[in-house]
């Protein structure tokens, strides 16, 4: 059972859930920027959450189904419900009108070689499979259990990206935070799986020097000497030497896989600071 | 060690330099239970943990076992090797008695997978990283930054000075250690 790839548009990628425990080796942890929507997606047709999809960049998939499956198209355009693509049947995803990336899973999910104990591609050092194109024949796992096409779960609502302070606000001016919170800042053109880059206010360094490279989180808000603010995405390079201001929460990332280029963001305070693990050992 | 949160769910552990890094990072895998243990230049991030109190049970002063040796063949001919001949006050048969009489420690991998920064290079022997970068460092390549060495395990823009190139595979997705260097390992380079 396969998907044969008829067409592609910029960008089409195997996704999961991504590929942990090697960020010290340099490895970044790839898997579906929109998680919600692939996580719809797989629950739509019946897939483990670990099943592997395809994240498509403004449409322009076309591909053709060698058996009948399953099949349900989630994210930007995204029809949300389970369709049954017959065998022989082509599937084509245009470009969203909104958004700008939409899943496709298939019942058996994407079942292409794991590399690393991931089906995720990621697209900083291009570990895991190759990009997908024209041609690509994707190998469709087998079925698993049967798809819910009346799977009706609650969507995640946009609203600000929540912050919480630190580790590095303390190299940056007292109102930093309050400067991020307080304006909106505008998708820059740039902006990727790596990282959506903004524009906006500056946020104004107040300690000289270079910070020693340092491990990073996803949803870190690093900030280059220009002071505009990057939000670090699934495929971030898992050390860097620029002070993370904040980290968003990893439940408001997914709006940072649909904003365009030119799309307006804003952030807010994390309303209550969930708190550390409990620093049992302060000094040591 | 400062504890510092990042987020609701990592901490950054401040240790002050690379070696101490790794020992944490080196005691922590097996006691501490997180997604990631990341050791870099003056610390160690666990990320995706929920239970940090292991932790009281390191000093810094507890040994660490060695981590295995690794020999590495170079050819050395880079295109700095004059460069770095003369900041060492010395010719390239200068360099390379000095460069493989040492026994380096990679102490945290960063840049690139398997790309390993390997200490031990001490600090009169420190060289400056070029004004700017190559836009291509053939991998394989063996360079110096600061008194920190490095080998490109995949052809990349760099910035580094390079004095060799090994044919050794740095990384490879395939193998059940894809990293050659991972943190903790032993190195010596050989002259081929």
């Amino acid at each position: 059972m396969s998907l044969e790839v008829l067409e592609v548009g910029p960008l089409v990628t195997v996704q999961d859930r991504g590929r942990v425990g090697l960020a010290h080796l340099g490895v970044p942890r790839a898997g579906a920027l929109d998680a919600p929507a692939a996580a719809l997606a797989n629950r739509l047709v019946g897939n483990d959450p670990d099943a592997a999809v395809l994240e498509v960049l403004l449409g322009g998939l076309v591909v053709r189904s060698g058996a009948g499956h399953w099949v349900a198209v989630t994210g930007a355009a995204g029809r949300d419900r389970a369709e049954w693509l017959p065998a022989g049947g082509v599937l084509r995803l245009e470009r969203p009108a909104t958004g700008l990336r939409t899943y496709l899973a298939v019942a058996g999910g994407i079942a292409v070689d794991p590399v690393l104990g991931s089906r995720s591609t990621d697209t900083l050092a291009w570990v895991g499979p190759p990009r997908v194109e024209a041609g690509a024949l994707l190998p469709v796992g087998p079925t698993r259990a049967e798809p819910r096409p009346l799977d009706t779960p609650r969507a995640p609502k946009p609203g600000p990206l929540r912050i919480v302070p630190g580790p590095r606000d303390d190299w940056f001016a007292d109102d930093a935070l309050d400067v991020l919170c307080g304006a909106a800042y505008v998708v820059e053109a740039d902006s990727n799986r790596v990282g959506l880059r903004l524009a906006g206010p500056a946020l104004r360094r107040t300690r000289e020097g270079e910070l020693a490279s340092e491990g990073i989180v996803l949803g870190a808000v690093q900030v280059p000497p220009n002071g505009m603010p990057v939000v670090f995405l699934a495929d971030h390079p898992p050390t860097g030497g620029y002070p993370v201001v904040g980290v968003v929460d990893a439940d408001d990332l997914w709006q940072c896989a649909q904003l365009r280029p030119g799309e307006l963001v804003r952030f807010t305070r994390a309303p209550t600071p969930p708190g550390p693990p409990a620093p049992a050992a302060a000094t040591a | 060690m400062q504890l510092r949160p990042v987020g609701p769910r990592a901490v950054l552990a401040e240790v002050g330099d690379a070696a101490t890094a790794l020992a944490l990072a080196t005691w922590a895998r097996g006691r501490v239970v997180a997604e990631e243990i990341v050791p870099a230049a003056e610390t160690v991030l666990f990320d995706g943990v929920a239970d940090l109190s292991a932790l009281s049970g390191w000093s810094p002063t507890d040994a660490v076992p060695d981590g295995p040796l690794v020999e590495i063949p170079v050819e050395y001919d880079g295109p700095d090797l004059a460069y770095v001949a003369a900041a060492w006050g010395t010719d390239e048969d200068g360099v390379v008695r000095r460069h493989t009489s040492l026994e380096l420690v990679s102490e945290f991998c960063g840049f690139a997978p398997g790309f390993a920064y390997l200490a031990g290079l001490p600090g009169e022997l420190a060289v400056p990283r070029l004004e700017s970068p190559r836009p291509r460092v053939a991998a394989g390549s063996v360079g110096l930054a600061g008194t920190w060495c490095g080998v490109y395990p995949t052809a990349s823009p760099g910035g580094w000075r390079l004095i060799g190139r090994t044919d050794a595979v740095l990384w490879d997705a395939g193998r059940d250690d894809p990293a050659l260097l991972a943190p903790g390992t032993r190195v010596r380079f050989v002259a081929r």
